[in-house]
């Protein structure tokens, strides 16, 4: 094979993986189409009460699943919205999950969850959770699930308060995916996020 | 597929040249740090309780650790952070890490192995704290 088709190949391969992921504004909902919705792992973590809380347990709601951690700075941005949305949508068949990467667990846990007046459950989560959602090493990460229990949308980073309320009004049947919407955050801006495509093919 | 938002390690050691040790002195070694452009580290004395410091620490060896002193950290506010500035390094930036070397250490090479923890941000997102491997080579003499 010769150098200029090594090269071209290169090429033509590093197109088709930059291709495969797919950048957003953060300011854009990007709610996927049902056909390209995977299910979201199932897992079973204890609650602050000792409660074992399933996402199944959820199925028939929109659920926002947040990965955090007390040290995570943008996490703490978002924390406000969370439970903003957990107050305004609970009587519509949603939820706010928070799953907590600390790893001294509850006991960073529960004194922030008691100083910022959390009104949504909290888990810590385990490795092999983070695992299941794709290898959780960047915070904040958050997935929005279905009714049916797929990942309808997904988000790296800081992303606008707009851009999850904009996701989960699509989901709970009260807005169209893609409608704009003026409401925008100044935090983010200028900022491009990462939308991840969760699952490896057949998982 | 899982499309990684941007690499992992992201805080660099340039392993500095075998550090010279006398017998019955104290010796101060280099460490020698960068990060990757945008990202910051909590300094050794974060601005919120919550937050995670860097921290060298080294493991018994041949050397005795004698303290770790760290640069003057930065005061800087982030879209995350927008009125409360934090204290962090970024950029290249040097530790220097202290040592004495006993009466009885044999001379000749030797390594000192220590572990750096730190946890790393960007304007929107963090990375999972880290526990990066350090090595000091050490050349002790009589």
């Amino acid at each position: 094979m010769t150098k200029r088709a090594l090269q071209y190949l290169a090429i033509t391969g590093i197109a088709g993986y930059l291709a495969s992921c797919t950048f957003y504004s953060a300011e854009w909902p990007s709610v996927k189409e049902e056909k390209d919705r995977k299910k979201a792992p199932e897992f079973a973590l204890k609650d602050a009460n000792g409660e074992v809380v399933k996402l199944s347990d959820y199925r028939g709601k929109v659920v926002l699943l947040n990965f955090w951690a007390t040290w995570c700075g943008p996490c703490e941005v978002e924390i406000p919205w969370f439970i903003d949305f957990q107050r305004e949508y609970k009587d519509r068949d949603f939820a706010v999950l928070g799953l907590s990467l600390d790893e001294d667990g509850w006991k960073s846990v529960q004194p922030f969850v008691a100083r910022e007046k959390l009104n949504y459950r909290v888990m810590v989560t385990s490795e092999e959770v983070d695992q299941l959602y794709g290898g959780v090493d960047h915070l904040p990460t958050t997935f929005i699930i279905d009714r049916q229990g797929r990942v309808a949308s997904s988000h790296i980073g800081l992303a606008s308060k707009n851009t999850y309320r904009q996701e989960i009004l699509t989901l709970l049947g009260s807005a169209k995916p893609g409608s704009p919407k003026n409401e925008t955050s100044p935090l983010v801006s200028s900022n491009r996020m990462l939308r991840v495509d969760l699952f490896r093919p057949g998982r | 597929m899982i499309c990684f938002a941007q690499a992992v390690n992201v805080l660099h050691y340039d392993p500095p040249p075998p550090l010279k040790a006398k017998v019955g002195t104290a010796v101060e070694a280099k460490v020698p740090l960068s990060l990757q452009d945008g990202y910051h580290v909590n300094s050794n004395k974060p601005s919120d309780e919550y937050l995670i410091p860097l921290a060298l620490t080294w493991s018994k060896g041949v050397l005795e650790p004698a303290g770790v002193v760290y640069p003057k950290p930065h005061l800087e506010k982030y879209q995350f952070s927008p009125d409360k500035p934090l204290s962090v390094f970024s950029g290249s930036f040097e530790l220097v890490a202290k040592f004495t070397v006993p009466a009885g250490a044999p001379a000749g090479p030797a390594a000192m192995s220590g572990k750096l923890r730190y946890q790393a941000c960007n304007n929107t997102m963090c990375l999972t704290p880290k526990n990066m491997d350090v090595a000091l080579q050490v050349d002790i003499v009589k």
